[in-house]
């Protein structure tokens, strides 16, 4: 118990430093940012306009003359609360932002996630079960196809051809425009997803499925899988009983790894689609110099490929032996 | 009576390319001929690169895809076709590999020796693992473990003819020759023993016949007996590994076995050997001599009496 215990406390104190750094490095890179928040915000005619007070007013509620260390101080402080402040740009609590957001984006990216590993792994299995013919040349050769393409160039081609052309899905947003919130059913929501979604997933795939043919490839021309074939089991038996569970750990840490591609792709996707999600609203909190709302969606991000990974480390004591073994020993030697 | 396994002209080629594009044809195993019969154990001895391996892997029908097979295998007096191979091995026919690395590493042993839990117990229990060893992964094995788990999975299928390929290294003499014991055990039980290893001294202690590797070719193929005398040997090869252990002088030879992309003509033996003439350019039939074979003009034990 004692080591399970030593093992959560590390990684708890690592993710905290890793939020710390993540969370300055951001604060820095937005205190060096040459966008002025007043003219971003306000605008250049209607600054023009107002008088010293005015923007003097403006001036402090944008943070301009504070000094970055207190700013950012400040900020920690009140993180430490449990309070994550108030969005500049929505004037509502960056949690109640975040939150919505977040449940736009959740959607978006577990069905990217999932789809991208299941039709990876799959198509991987293909590839490398018919090694050398034409499935796995067709596999191969799509592969280096969407991983050469870039994920907003792909957004835009699927927008013309879906949405324009054929008029099968809706152009953009997370709902129907001009729809109450309560009103929106999970269908509408589903449509929405539909195309950031299958543009999201593209991003993962093709490195899926070309990992997963490259192990099992390995595995295929293993001794062990000699010996299976020298015992008499078929290609299918093999592929279940040995094939899938040694490939399983290099796609484990692939597909939880992924979370951090996914996101960074979401950004990029879901400004194509005007999406209301998280990556957009990093966006928007970065160009609109909303600080809170970025250290937000920073923090919550860094939080979530930390958990990824986090898991990805638990999954592997699940399914490699020697790991457990290798934990068991740990265990006994820190009891002792 | 028909022997167990016969095998005739043997010859195991592979398609290599050659810096990209260049296809070239190597040969690995030549014009092989080896048969064992029931309760037998016959030793296959070579060195490295001799092409030993492959004689299994041949039988048994799992060639990699590059590779080339021609001459006749008879299995009980039938052809062992492909298919015939494919639905034997594992059952009739099972190989015993050369070490855990042929275990699938993610996977319990006991599952691994067999699907039926009862005989998995039975042909452990014989082989003096306790309950505890089905439990284990192939990594927590010790090397003697390993070995006697490697049999158990040949066992358990209570096979006809048993191909282990180098099921020896790693042990000390006497954990070695406790491992040999099980395969004797299982000749003089009547099953066929193919036993593939590079130690000629190990292979005596339970073979009936001995039949020696070189350059992907038997030179000579005799009666266990023979190798007591020097005299009674009959390729100068075989004289050569006689005259290498360490209780015959521990004299090695000089020169190496030709890689098989660099074969010679004729005699592959011939430029290390002490009685090359000319004509061993050219061929050299494989023929019978006193109880046994080899593949030489110039025969040691025929000249010597």
């Amino acid at each position: 118990m004692a080591h399970r215990l030593g093992f959560a406390g590390k990684k708890l104190l690592r993710m905290v430093l890793l939020l710390l750094g993540v969370s300055l490095a951001a604060f820095l890179l937005m205190s060096a940012s040459p966008l002025d928040p007043l003219q971003t915000n306000v605008g250049q005619a209607a600054l023009g306009t107002m008088s010293q007070e005015q923007i003097a007013q403006l001036e402090d509620y944008w943070g301009v003359n504070d000094p970055p260390l207190e700013r950012y101080l400040g900020w920690l402080t009140d993180v430490l609360h449990g309070d994550l402040g108030t969005s500049l740009l929505y004037r509502v609590p960056v949690t109640q932002v975040l939150a919505e957001r977040l449940k736009n984006s959740l959607w978006l990216m577990a069905a990217a996630w999932v789809l991208s590993g299941a039709l990876g792994l799959l198509l991987g299995t293909v590839a490398a079960a018919c090694r050398g013919r034409w499935p796995d040349r067709l596999i191969r050769g799509w592969c280096l196809l969407i991983s050469s393409t870039p994920a907003f160039w792909l957004a835009i081609l699927l927008l013309m051809v879906f949405s324009v052309w054929l008029g099968w899905l809706p152009i953009g947003l997370s709902a129907p425009i001009g729809a109450q919130a309560s009103a929106v059913t999970l269908a509408d929501r589903l449509r929405h997803a539909i195309l950031p979604a299958l543009t999201l997933s593209v991003t993962g795939l093709a490195n899926m499925t070309l990992h997963t043919r490259e192990k099992l490839c390995d595995v295929l021309e293993s001794d062990y899988v000699l010996f299976a074939r020298a015992r008499g089991e078929s290609t299918r038996s093999i592929l279940w009983h040995h094939g899938l569970r040694n490939m399983a750990l290099p796609a484990i840490t692939l597909q939880f790894g992924s979370i951090s591609e996914i996101f960074g792709g979401s950004v990029l996707v879901e400004q194509v689609f005007s999406y209301q999600g998280l990556g957009q609203c990093a966006v928007t909190a970065g160009l609109g110099s909303d600080l809170p709302l970025l250290l937000g969606v920073t923090v919550v991000s860094a939080a979530l490929v930390f958990g990824g990974n986090l898991i990805a480390d638990l999954l592997y004591g699940v399914v490699d032996p020697k790991i457990r073994a290798r934990v068991r020993a740990y265990g006994r030697k820190g009891g002792a | 009576m028909t022997p167990l396994l016969s095998v005739e002209h043997l010859s195991i080629s592979f398609t290599q390319y050659d810096r990209g594009t260049r296809r070239r044809i190597l040969p690995a195993i030549r014009d092989l001929d080896l048969t064992i019969d029931r309760g037998q154990v016959a030793a296959v001895v070579g060195s490295s690169g001799s092409g030993k391996s492959l004689l299994a892997h041949g039988i048994l029908g799992i060639l990699p895809y590059n590779a080339h097979m021609e001459g006749t295998i008879t299995y009980d007096g039938a052809p062992l076709t492909p298919k015939r191979a494919a639905a034997l091995r594992g059952r009739e026919i099972v190989l015993v590999p050369q070490s855990v690395g042929y275990l699938d590493p993610l996977m319990k042993v006991g599952p691994q020796v067999g699907r039926d839990k009862t005989a998995v117990r039975a042909v452990l229990d014989r082989y003096g693992l306790g309950p505890e060893t089905e439990g284990l992964y192939p990594f927590q094995l010790s090397g003697g473990m390993a070995r006697r788990v490697l049999i158990s999975t040949a066992v358990a299928a209570s096979p006809a003819l048993v191909i282990a390929d180098e099921p020896t290294p790693g042990l000390d003499a006497r954990a070695a020759g406790r491992i040999l014991g099980h395969f004797r055990e299982l000749a003089d039980a009547g099953t066929g023993v193919l036993l593939i290893t590079h130690d000629l001294e190990l292979a005596l202690t339970i073979a009936d016949k001995v039949a020696v590797f070189y350059a992907g070719e038997t030179v000579e193929e005799a009666p266990a007996g023979d190798f007591d005398r020097l005299e009674d040997l009959r390729h100068p090869y075989t004289r050569a590994l006689w005259q290498a252990l360490p209780q015959h002088g521990f004299r090695p030879i000089p020169g190496t076995q030709p890689y098989p992309g660099a074969l010679p003509e004729g005699c592959p033996f011939a430029p290390r050997c002490p009685k090359c003439t000319s004509e061993c350019g050219g061929d050299v039939p494989y023929r019978p001599l006193d109880g046994g074979f080899v593949r030489c003009l110039h025969p040691e034990r025929g000249n010597a009496s």
